[in-house]
């Protein structure tokens, strides 16, 4: 059993947690992941390592509900527990000196992201994030992305607050006043694609955290394969990051359809029976 | 009784004369609909009536041909004298899961290939009788305690909960040693819970084997992957004494042929692991979905292939199996090959697939296969199948499960200092003691010998659990008399070889 010590819902539909559960905690890395399940009927869900604290044996997540396990496990808080927990998962993100990195999150894309651009302006790099979401209550941690960043960009699509743009408008900015040495861009599988689609003609390094179907998360069943340069990998263990130049998106975002009409059902089924043990026997 | 009266002196039927038990097995129709165990095991009239045609040889052939060489005609003889509390003793003492081996052991190729009883007529059904002695035990039986020696006080860290993992921590436990299993997955039990169906090999039954060697006192730490949530190399810097890695062969090997990352393909691990361990076919109670559609192609011929393409089956599809040698090849048991026929799954011998045809929106659509015919003889003494031209011909399918074999996972390999690997990322481990190129690290099972079977684990576990004891007292690790055995095999082996 691992505890939630913490929880803080950031808008209707994202909010953090706080587990325990410090095996995890231990070694934790930028750019990785865990595997979660609520209880004994819950799927595997992967989860990137938003923060983690060593000392205290924590490991942060952020979520965004959009459907049966994630709205689930919305509704537990402090004090509840998860069945399992594990991880951390994936490789690391390689942390060196590159320059000048821009770091584009896009909606719960955000909290990936930040420990990653945390990491990378120890290291010594010049650090531009471009803090982007739908609209401004979907926006998510602008203040812990500026305590590890030199310049914060904030963008919504519907010009609620910061730049009405799209997260591109601003990367495309950066890229042609030159110097970005690397690109980070993790969000929906639509933004990321679209932001290699900029920086390529820039020949600017750009590096994505594919969020493919996953089931093990530790390279045994191969839910997560994605096609990059032509070659099948796993996301879960040669991942999850790629160049995301060689990423064929158009497939991943096939892949990530595979289960829309079961994950309808037992959405429904859900909300429908929530909590009514009766009506779920 | 046993049809055979002694005492009576009424009439004494010849051992022979009496055929081979049938075992009660739900019919095929309806079995195809649930997912409860196929075979209903021996009642006790048909275990006494089994045990008796054993001929009870001198020099028994079938315990030379069980891996592990379980001494069979004295169990057999314990269940015609009806006493299966000694048959259970007597298995004990060589096997750690009767009821596992007693269901899912290639017996026609091992004991029951060599039966004396087998030239003639039919070999004596050893593996039902094992499990009519295990099953007797989990339902009548008394839950023997075993003994367990005073604490050694060292350590044992054991990766992977599959048979090698558990047969080696059960053994350590009793030898008085504190070992602690870590296992990747929130279950332990490796293939046997996330691999081979329910039908095959009830849950419950890998559950009690568990829980039976969690009772010795191994410590159970699930959510542990080794490789990434702690090293190898962490795990004895941070006391333990002794390692034994039996994480297996798991990752999932693909065709390479075009289409395979359309939706709609899954690997067999994938496949089976959604609806055995996360109990996908209870889905929407159980929140983890699977997918099958009305027509399923598996690809294959071993187990896995069975179990994908019956699992496919109780799930409402209709099943085409593919494989490219014949019939006489297949090496999945005969029993399971026997069972997917009568329940209607439609094999498509010599028959290799070229491509996975998909639509518009990356669902698979057809399958296109060539057929195949036997041509020369390869290097394993099997006639090579070679494609017939102008062959092809599409099958409309709706999922495509590929059940072709699996290779070791680098996962843990690759983030362990100085540990020999062989070219297939196989961990190199001496064959008689178990031994690795890493000092008090030892590894056995699938990760040593690539996809193999459960006898052959259990029995690495029983080996590695007495190397690692000799190893944590200091003595070499195999005695002066194994040595000369081993010796004197390796001339007799040579000798015959020329
Ligand atoms: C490496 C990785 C890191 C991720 N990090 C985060 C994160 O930090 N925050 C966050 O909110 N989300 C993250 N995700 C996505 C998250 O796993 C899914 O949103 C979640 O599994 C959806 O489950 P659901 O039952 O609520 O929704 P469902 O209704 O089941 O699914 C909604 C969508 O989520 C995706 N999905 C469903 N099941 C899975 C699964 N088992 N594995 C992966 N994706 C699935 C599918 O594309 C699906 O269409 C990450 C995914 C991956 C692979
Ligand atoms: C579908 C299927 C059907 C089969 N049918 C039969 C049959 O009928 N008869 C037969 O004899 N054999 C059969 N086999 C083969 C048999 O199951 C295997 O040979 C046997 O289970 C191997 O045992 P093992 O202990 O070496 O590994 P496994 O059973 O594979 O167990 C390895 C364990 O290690 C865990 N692990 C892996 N990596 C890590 C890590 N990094 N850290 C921690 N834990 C880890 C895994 O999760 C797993 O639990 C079948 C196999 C399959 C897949
Ligand atoms: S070879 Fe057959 S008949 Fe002889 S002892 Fe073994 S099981 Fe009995
Ligand atoms: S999630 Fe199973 S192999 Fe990646």
């Amino acid at each position: 059993m691992y505890k939630i010590l913490e929880k803080v819902d950031y808008s209707d539909d994202v909010y953090m947690q706080v587990i325990e559960a410090p095996a995890v905690a231990r070694v934790a890395q930028a750019g990785q992941f865990i595997v979660l399940r609520i209880n004994e009927e819950g799927e595997r869900i992967p989860l990137t390592i938003a923060d983690f604290d060593r000392d205290q044996g924590t490991v942060t997540i952020v979520v965004q509900a959009i459907g049966k396990s994630t709205r689930q496990l919305q509704e537990l808080g402090a004090g509840d527990n998860l069945a399992n927990f594990i991880g951390p998962l994936g490789i690391p993100s390689d942390i060196e000196n590159y320059g000048t990195v821009v770091m584009a999150g896009g909606g719960v894309g955000v909290a990936p992201v930040y420990p990653i651009a945390r990491e990378l302006k120890r290291a010594g790099n010049k650090v531009i994030s471009i803090v982007a979401a739908r609209t401004k209550n979907l926006l998510l941690w602008e203040d812990r992305m500026a305590d590890v960043s030199d310049e914060v960009i904030v963008t919504t699509d519907d010009g609620s607050y910061g730049r009405k743009c799209l997260v591109t408008e601003p990367l495309k900015e950066l890229c042609d006043a030159g110097g970005v040495d690397l690109v980070y861009a993790i969000g929906p599988g639509i933004m990321m694609k679209f932001c290699c689609k900029t920086t390529e003609p820039f020949g600017v390094k750009t590096l994505v955290s594919l969020n493919s179907i996953m089931v093990d998360g530790t390279g045994m069943c191969g839910a997560c394969r994605v096609s990059v340069g032509g070659e099948t990998r796993f996301v879960c263990v040669d991942g999850p990051e790629f160049d995301g130049h060689q990423v064929d998106f158009d497939e991943l975002m096939a892949r990530q359809r595979q289960y829309l009409e079961q994950e309808k059902i037992s959405y429904d089924f859900y909300l429908e029976c929530r909590g009514d043990a009766q009506c779920l026997a | 009784m046993s049809g055979i009266d002694k005492n009576s002196g009424k009439k004494r039927v010849k051992k022979t004369e009496i055929p081979r038990t049938a075992i009660p097995e739900q019919e095929p129709r309806v079995r195809a609909t649930n997912f409860e165990e196929v075979s209903l095991g021996y009642t006790r009239e048909q275990a006494l009536v089994e045990a008796s045609r054993c001929l009870q040889c001198k020099k028994p052939k079938c315990v030379a041909g069980c891996p592990v060489n379980i001494d069979i005609p004295e169990f057999i003889k314990a269940l015609e004298e009806d006493d299966p509390a000694a048959a259970i003793a007597i298995l004990k003492r060589k096997t750690s899961f009767p009821a596992v081996c007693g269901r899912v052991c290639p017996q026609e190729d091992q004991c029951e290939k060599v039966c004396l009883l087998g030239k003639k007529h039919e070999p004596v059904a050893i593996g039902r009788l094992e499990r009519y002695a295990a099953d007797w035990e989990a339902s009548e039986g008394e839950a023997a305690i075993p003994e367990i020696a005073p604490a050694k006080g060292k350590k044992v860290g054991v990766v992977g909960s599959g048979p090698a993992g558990l047969t080696c921590a059960g053994d350590l436990a009793k030898m008085g040693y504190d070992v602690t299993i870590y296992e990747a997955l929130h279950k332990p039990g490796g293939v046997l819970v996330y691999g081979i169906p329910e039908f095959r090999l009830p849950k419950s039954i890998v559950q009690r084997e568990c829980e039976y060697v969690e009772s010795l006192g191994v410590e159970l730490k699930l959510d542990y992957v080794i490789g990434r949530t702690m090293t190898v190399d962490e795990m004895l810097d941070d006391g333990h004494d002794a390692v034994f890695i039996a994480n297996g062969a798991g990752l999932p090997v693909f065709l390479n042929i075009p289409g395979e990352n359309f939706n709609g393909v899954y690997s067999a691990n994938e496949f089976l692991t959604r609806a055995n361990l996360m109990k996908a076919y209870r889905f929407p109670d159980y929140d983890t979905p699977i997918k099958v559609g009305a027509r399923v192609a598996v690809i294959g011929g071993g187990n896995v292939a069975m179990d994908a393409a019956r699992t496919a089956l109780r799930l409402g599809a209709s099943v085409h199996l593919i494989y490219r040698r014949s019939m006489d090849e297949l090496p999945a048991r005969r029993e399971e090959v026997h069972h997917a026929q009568e329940e209607g799954i439609d094999f498509h011998l010599l028959t290799n697939p070229l491509r996975i045809i998909g639509d518009q929106e990356g669902w698979v659509e057809e399958i296109e296969v060539i057929q195949m015919e036997l041509g020369e003889s390869d290097s394993s003494g099997r006639r090579r199948p070679v494609p017939v031209e102008g062959s092809e011909l599409r099958i409309p399918v709706d999922t495509v499960i590929m059940a072709i074999g699996t290779r070791a996972n680098p996962l843990l390999t690759k983030s362990t200092k100085n540990l020999e690997l062989n070219k297939w990322g196989l961990i190199v481990a001496d064959e008689h003691t178990l031994a690795t190129s890493k000092e008090g690290v030892f590894a056995g099972g699938d990760i040593v010998t690539g996809a193999a079977t459960v006898i052959l684990a259990m029995g690495a576990g029983k080996i590695a659990a007495r190397s690692i004891d000799r190893y944590l007292q200091g003595q070499p690790l195999l005695t002066a008399e194994e040595e000369d055995e081993i010796r004197a095999s390796q001339e007799k082996a040579a000798a015959g070889a020329k």
